[in-house]
């Protein structure tokens, strides 16, 4: 789904968001209160340039509005791919777009993500993954990498990760997968402000992602570990 | 007599920089806490899968620590792996150590247990900058050979202090991701001086990346791991403002897409063809003051 369709579902036509190129920004009224709205589009490849854009509007945000909501629209196809990124300590633009939102959720604002179209590694680490909780369309695409790129990367064969996949959700692409294994948590039907209306209603902070991978079945592993290391 | 950092096993690297014998594991090897995924592969797994966690003591006082092992799948993110961190910092969040020490080599994700290697990532993301705003100092130190990428990359840069030898590198993607991307005209990951200048240890102190710029020497790394246990540094809003407004600077001073030695020119560095000749002590001198405000501990 295109983000103004998503928008409008959302907030019907009396928004002010808008795109700058791969950017989005704006605000939104939602049951009564305003929401700082940040994202990217076009399946943006996110390079410093758009991190530090995002990380822009979420510092005004703090600063000007303090508490407001922040929904963090996320479609990208991952980090840029390029050597002026690299250059320019491209960890470092993320990191600092990841550290922007923790502050922004350390001084009270909810902080919400929402994968309306495609989510990949780099570029979802320090956006909807630095969420209070993301939030998920159903037909939104949520991966590291595809089958056969990654059959190629790990020389494993590509049937048997196909295979595997269909049993276990940590070697699939798809957000059905992400769901299970808690890192996405939930998934917004046909009634989007129901979904919305339910994540602002959830005023918990701290990251249960892998207590709700091990509820679900999809990453059974990560809270066992975390506990033991604990009451080591 | 040196001792190369980077060509260290993770825990004769952990061993060098805690006082010795102060080390004391959790999950050791013994306890054989290994991936659940990678036997479905058909791939060797590890007893630690990869990181070594525990308490140890660092120049008589208590610090929690993390070594990650290049050696074992490019030091990758898995579940396990990710989870041993994210229990190792909530420890530390519990039982208040004077500093969490992370002797990061990783490439990232690791792909064969891709998505949980990435909410794993982010889990211990988020877990370190819980730590952190609980005053608990957060050191990286960078000198392993596989360097740290990736999701790790990310991760060590919100540490309180990042400590990089020389030699190490730290970035997003590896050269050979990038070349398969957009071809050996864009990044020719066969070019070691190009790879360096641009991802090296040399490059982000210059950048302002890397807070201490240590050589490829294990007691160095222990020395600087001492100094940082008293570097905490808040995270605020102003000083992320700052931050946002020095980065920008910094990308629009290579609006051009220019070569690392003229960026360093343009940031003022002196005589930038010598860069790659000079060893740690030399460079150190010839970051600029206005660099130096983007690292921590600079200035």
């Amino acid at each position: 789904m295109d983000w103004m369709s998503v928008a409008a579902r959302l907030f019907g036509t009396d928004h002010a968001i808008v795109a700058d190129g791969d950017f989005l920004c704006g605000t939104a009224d939602f049951d009564g209160t305003t929401l700082a709205v940040v994202g990217t589009t076009n399946h943006a490849a996110v390079g410093v340039d758009l991190a530090l854009r995002q990380a822009r509007a979420v510092l005004d945000t703090v600063a000007r509005y303090p508490g407001r909501p922040l929904l963090l629209l996320v479609d990208t196809q991952g980090q840029a791919l390029r050597r002026r990124d690299e250059l320019l300590g491209i960890h470092r633009a993320m990191a600092h777009l990841g550290c922007c939102l923790d502050l922004a959720r350390r001084r009270g604002h909810p902080v919400i993500g929402l994968v309306y179209d495609q989510a990949l590694s780099g570029g979802f680490i320090t956006s909807g993954l630095m969420a209070d909780g993301c939030h998920a369309l159903p037909q939104a695409e949520i991966r590291v990498m595809r089958v056969p790129a990654m059959a190629r990367v790990t020389k494993l064969p590509e049937e048997l990760l196909e295979s595997l996949s269909r049993t276990n959700p940590v070697f699939a692409p798809g957000v059905a997968n992400y769901v299970a294994m808690g890192g996405v948590r939930s998934l917004w039907g046909d009634d989007l402000a129901a979904g919305l209306r339910a994540a602002l209603a959830d005023r918990d902070t701290t990251d249960r992602r892998a207590q709700e991978g091990a509820q679900r079945g999809g990453r059974r592993a990560a809270a066992d570990v975390i506990r033991r290391v604990l009451e080591a | 007599m040196t001792h190369s950092f980077a060509e260290m096993s993770a825990r004769e690297r952990l061993a060098a920089v805690v006082d010795a014998g102060s080390f004391h594991e959790w999950l050791p090897p013994s306890e054989r806490v290994t991936s659940p995924h990678l036997a479905q592969l058909g791939v060797p797994a590890a007893f630690d899968d990869g990181v070594a966690i525990g308490r140890a003591a660092v120049g008589g006082r208590t610090v929690f620590v993390a070594a990650q092992e290049g050696g074992f799948m490019g030091g990758g993110v898995g579940e396990v792996h990710g989870a041993k961190l994210v229990g190792l910092l909530r420890r530390a969040l519990r039982d208040r150590p004077d500093a969490v020490l992370v002797l990061a080599e990783s490439g990232g994700v690791r792909l064969h247990e891709a998505n949980a290697g990435l909410i794993a990532v982010s889990e211990v993301m988020r877990a370190l900058l819980d730590v952190r705003a609980a005053g608990i100092a957060t050191v990286m130190l960078i000198g392993g050979a596989n360097g740290c990428f990736g999701g790790m990359g990310i991760v060590a840069r919100c540490a309180d202090t990042v400590v990089m030898s020389d030699i190490a590198r730290h970035a997003m993607s590896g050269p050979e991701v990038i070349e398969s991307a957009h071809g050996a005209g864009e990044f020719d990951s066969r070019d070691r001086a190009l790879v360096w200048r641009t991802t090296g240890g040399k490059h982000r102190w210059l950048c302002g990346d890397c807070d201490v710029l240590v050589d490829d020497d294990a007691d160095a790394f222990r020395a600087a791991a001492i100094t940082a246990l008293d570097a905490h540094r808040p995270m605020t809003l102003e000083e992320l403002q700052q931050e946002s407004a020095l980065l920008q600077a910094r990308a629009d001073a290579d609006g051009d897409n220019a070569d690392a030695f003229v960026l360093w020119s343009r940031l003022g560095v002196p005589d930038a063809r010598a860069v790659p000749d000079l060893d740690a002590d030399a460079l150190r001198p010839r970051r600029p003051a206005s660099v130096a405000a983007l690292a921590h501990g600079g200035a």
